[in-house]
């Protein structure tokens, strides 16, 4: 028995495994979720679901609410923001439409979700009372107000997981949107990165710093160190830095509100 | 494989050795190929001395039921992606910037303490150390490290966003959430990095029309990151 041939025939067939695993496992993976997503992804299914599920349930009413309202205001946002002349670079311009997109998706799904119970788009002021007065002329504060309120949903969605948890199919969706929220956060956060050189700013949310000032309540308590009731400081050798960018803290209802407030006029 | 290994037996101790390592090699990649392609080779080592597991190169392992199950899940796939950036990190690819290096190594950390968050949280109840498998991945070629980095990220947020319904614990749900976000702003900025300022950081491939990212069931996890570890996770009764 050649013992050398036989390891080198080995070789030559792990060679080329390594490639076909992994175009193999990737192709299994698409495909697995692919068939899934395929399989209830017409939007009446959804919203068949979701409203059988609500005559179940007065408080998923009342979260999905709570979320098309901060949709409605991300939705209205974005549909100024690509629409205003002279205001996103065109280089940028992919990933506001592709933003805009989904809250757009999000509104409708909502609506369409809610039927009779959907509550009606309030009026908004984008400035802030005046705070973000140039906030459709000025691409810095444009970015700025896209992170920050990226950063409100991701927030807001997170602090009604619990309330959902009765309501299993709820639950997922608002978890699935809930991750897109912090896709978008995360591009907006970088973007702000790059319009005002601030190399400190990254994609994951450090300590409770602000990107603004005006807008240090969507950060406060971010720099929890405290989780599943334990200290994290030193864990692993890591920074605090680390530690706070590592986990995403919810924000409740109240606090939501009162941040997006100055936005509803009525 | 069996046929090769057997007429060993009466060979020398070391000849024995070298042969067995490789044919088990050979029969993990082989195994990981069978399942993504839905091939054969499973059942036809289910026999004699292939069952014989080697120590540190995979191992049977459960993760469990209830939340319990849920967060040893968690812990699986935290401790694949420490380990897959621990790598990245240790043999950057060629030409990495310090703006991606700046990057990865904070995305490395984040998982390194969520990681370790998990086996701390869960105790005695935690599955043990695994043994990753990454022979499939370039480390050197920056495409293939960023590619697979974006496939770790996806299949986590799938991953964490199909379990959310499976836990019992409002606590828990909300830790899964605070996990799952920065799992996505992870996975938003690899994919950025692949493709600038391009709609890909929530791109139609991975969102559908509804805006909504992928919720994923932990038997179709496992079976897409099988091909990453040496042991062999069962996951069952996850959330049950």
């Amino acid at each position: 028995m050649d013992i050398f041939k036989i390891i080198d025939d080995f070789q030559k067939i792990d060679g080329d495994a390594a490639g076909r695993l992994q175009y193999a496992t990737r192709r299994h993976f698409m495909n697995r979720i692919g068939s899934k997503v395929a399989s209830v992804a017409i939007p009446s299914i959804f919203a068949t679901v979701v409203n059988k599920a609500f005559a179940q349930s007065a408080a998923a009413v009342d979260v999905l609410n709570y979320a098309l309202t901060l949709e409605y205001l991300e939705d209205e946002f974005y549909k100024a923001g690509n629409a205003a002349a002279n205001l996103i670079p065109a280089s940028d311009k992919a990933i506001f439409t592709t933003i805009g997109k989904h809250e757009t998706a999000h509104v409708a799904f909502l609506v369409k979700a809610l039927g009779t119970a959907a509550i009606k788009k309030p009026t908004f002021d984008l400035t802030y009372k005046g705070a973000f007065a140039d906030v459709l002329t000025n691409y810095k504060t444009f970015v700025a107000v896209s992170a920050a309120l990226e950063d409100t949903g991701v927030r807001a969605y997170k602090g009604q997981a619990g309330v959902l948890i009765a309501d299993p199919q709820i639950l997922e969706y608002a978890l699935q949107v809930h991750s897109v929220e912090a896709r978008h956060a995360a591009i907006a956060r970088r973007l702000f990165a790059v319009v005002n050189s601030s190399a400190a700013t990254k994609a994951w949310i450090t300590g409770k710093e602000a990107l603004i000032a005006a807008v240090q309540p969507i950060y406060d308590g971010e720099d929890n160190m405290t989780q599943g009731g334990v200290n994290l400081k030193g864990l692993a050798s890591k920074s605090d830095a680390a530690v706070t960018e590592a986990f995403d803290e919810p924000l409740t209802k109240a606090a939501v509100l009162a941040i997006a407030g100055p936005f509803i006029k009525a | 494989m069996n046929k090769i290994m057997k007429s060993h037996t009466d060979s020398g101790k070391q000849e024995e050795k070298v042969t067995s390592v490789v044919n088990r090699r050979l029969f993990l990649r082989s195994a990981g190929l069978a399942t993504s392609m839905g091939a054969i080779v499973l059942s036809a080592c289910k026999d004699d001395d292939m069952g014989t597991v080697i120590p540190g190169t995979g191992d049977a392992v459960e993760l469990g039921k209830g939340d319990i199950g849920v967060l040893n899940y968690a812990y699986a796939l935290e401790q694949l992606e420490a380990a897959f950036y621990t790598q990245v990190i240790a043999t950057p690819y060629t030409g990495m910037t310090d703006a991606e290096k700046t990057i990865l190594t904070d995305i490395r950390d984040h998982e390194i303490i969520h990681r370790e968050f998990f086996k701390t949280a869960l105790g005695t109840n935690a599955i043990k150390g695994l043994t990753p498998n990454f022979a499939a991945i370039d480390f050197t070629s920056r495409t293939a490290v960023l590619g697979a980095a974006k496939l770790f990220e996806d299949t986590g947020v799938a991953a964490y966003n199909g379990a959310g319904k499976l836990i019992k614990s409002t606590d828990y749900l909300l830790l899964a959430g605070k996990i799952v976000s920065v799992e996505a702003r992870h996975a938003s900025t690899i994919r950025d990095l692949l493709n600038p300022k391009s709609a890909d950081f929530a791109g139609d491939d991975i969102i559908n029309a509804d805006g909504f990212d992928k919720a994923v069931a932990p038997a179709d996890i496992l079976a897409a990151v099988k091909g990453y570890v040496k042991d062999t996770i069962t996951g069952a009764s996850v959330g049950k």
